[in-house]
């Protein structure tokens, strides 16, 4: 007897208890993020087509220095045509052209990790769409420019 | 108005506008009802529900209800006709009967009837039937194990729910809804018969087959069990029925143990609403927090347990009634 009462008011405290989870969570602000209409914070690791990054010594122009050690490294032989010329009063030369074939790209990051001016990164975009393999033929160079004018 | 009246009369007028009523008020709430269950259910599994549909998802539930409106009107092979296509129908009638004698304030009920809740109880029990008809008419065998559940769940837990509300009928003397919720005037009626009020509430929430006494159409076991093979409008029927029973087993629990529609300030309506909604709110929020019940629980649950409590119940009430 004395057991099935314990039982019971075990039980009904489970039930409360119970309750008292969902109504917690009913308060609680939503963890789901609204996709198209709110992005989530991409992760620093993560690993899209890879971009080039400004010149340490002036932010309008890429730190691209033609050397075509990142071509020569990639395993996939994905980039192609990286070339540059000398500017007026600097040493070194500047990328013209850099030609990322992203549809043969694994991401392996061997041209990052090679890049003696360190210009070279993972970019956050993950939405490409295309509806040609040309669409993936991307010149980073003007994808720069392009990024430069946005901000 | 006048002239109205002075052509049909007035009862017959009155009967008329409060159907009329009745109606537009089913629709309205069924709609807000599914929005709002699917707007609880979000928010306690922690994201935000229909949101795309007009501001807060509020459009949802009508975009819904035109999608049912031109689906095609199914008729499976071999089906029971007469039975198949009566179901949809009688489940809605008790329906709108329940509603002539709730009182939603003072002056607005349809007809205070002196047996108003042997109305709603007897016809509340018409369900049963359609429910039947629809698992046996429909020649599936998901809808016959639903209709089986169904009926011994629904037989079971209306003895609980009657003999629950039989304390306060002998308490004020009368089986009017409006004598009883004007009883309540001081204290509500939930502070003498708590018990009551508990096995009351079970029982409505099997009555109206919500989670965790859902087993009539257990989704994950039986498809939809009695109404698989209803699509289109006459769907839309048994889901309209639903929600309304939700909020009649929620309002005649606001009437009996709740005061009703008296209350402080504001308006009586308003108090009643207000009540019978949050009694809804309780229903859909055990709904996402309790797992289904086995078969043999559900049934040992009421016979074991509800039925011996209320009689006991019973006989303390009468004995103080007595002293």
């Amino acid at each position: 007897m004395m057991s099935s009462a314990n039982a019971f008011f075990k039980g009904a405290g489970s039930l409360l208890t119970g309750l008292g989870v969902t109504i917690k969570a009913f308060f609680q602000p939503v963890v789901t993020s609204q996709y198209p209409r709110q992005l989530l914070k991409i992760s620093p690791r993560f690993r899209g087509h890879t971009k080039l990054l400004a010149s340490t010594e002036s932010p309008d122009k890429n730190g691209c220095i033609a050397c075509g050690i990142c071509a020569r490294n990639c395993p996939s032989g994905s980039i192609k045509n990286v070339e540059g010329e000398k500017r007026e009063g600097e040493k070194k030369k500047t990328a013209t052209t850099y030609l990322l074939d992203y549809t043969t790209c694994s991401q392996c990051g061997i041209c990052v990790e090679s890049c003696p001016s360190d210009c070279l990164v993972f970019s956050a975009d993950f939405n490409l769409v295309g509806v040609k393999r040309e669409d993936f033929h991307f010149d980073l160079v003007q994808e720069f420019e392009k990024r430069k004018q946005v901000s | 108005m006048e002239f109205i009246f002075n052509i049909i009369g007035r009862e017959a007028a009155m009967m008329i506008f409060g159907l009329v009523g009745v109606l537009a008020f089913v629709v309205v709430n069924a709609l807000i009802l599914t929005w709002a269950e699917r707007k609880v259910a979000g928010h306690m599994q922690l994201r935000i529900g229909p949101k795309e549909v007009g501001p807060y998802g509020l459009i949802q539930p009508l975009a819904d209800a035109l999608k049912l409106l031109g689906k095609e009107i199914l008729t499976p092979r071999n089906v029971e006709r007469p039975l198949y296509f009566l179901a949809p129908i009688i489940v809605f009638i008790p329906v709108l009967v329940s509603f002539v004698v709730i009182p939603f304030d003072a002056a607005l009920q349809v007809k205070d009837i002196n047996v108003g809740i042997l109305v709603i109880l007897a016809f509340s029990s018409l369900s049963v039937l359609s429910i039947l008809f629809a698992g046996w008419g429909s020649n599936n065998k998901y809808a016959l194990i639903g209709a089986i559940r169904s009926i011994a769940q629904n037989i079971a837990y209306e003895i609980p729910l009657l003999l629950s509300l039989l304390p306060i009928v002998m308490m004020t003397n009368s089986l009017s809804l409006k004598t009883i919720v004007e009883a309540q005037g001081n204290i509500w009626f939930v502070c003498y018969q708590p018990l009551a009020f508990l096995i009351y509430f079970t029982a409505a929430v099997a009555e109206t087959n919500r989670t965790p006494f859902d087993l009539p159409e257990a989704e994950s076991e039986l498809v939809a069990g009695y109404h698989t093979e209803y699509s289109g409008m006459r769907f839309a029927l048994f889901f309209l029925a639903e929600y309304t029973n939700i909020f009649i087993v929620s309002a005649v629990a606001t009437t009996f143990f709740l005061g009703g529609y008296q209350g402080p300030f504001l308006p009586g309506i308003l108090w009643f609403l207000i009540k019978s909604y949050a009694l809804v709110f309780v229903i859909m929020w055990l709904r996402w927090t309790y797992p289904r019940v086995r078969f043999d629980q559900l049934l040992n649950f009421s016979w074991k347990v509800l039925i011996p409590l209320t009689f006991i119940n019973l006989l303390i009430t009468g004995g103080l009634l007595k002293l």
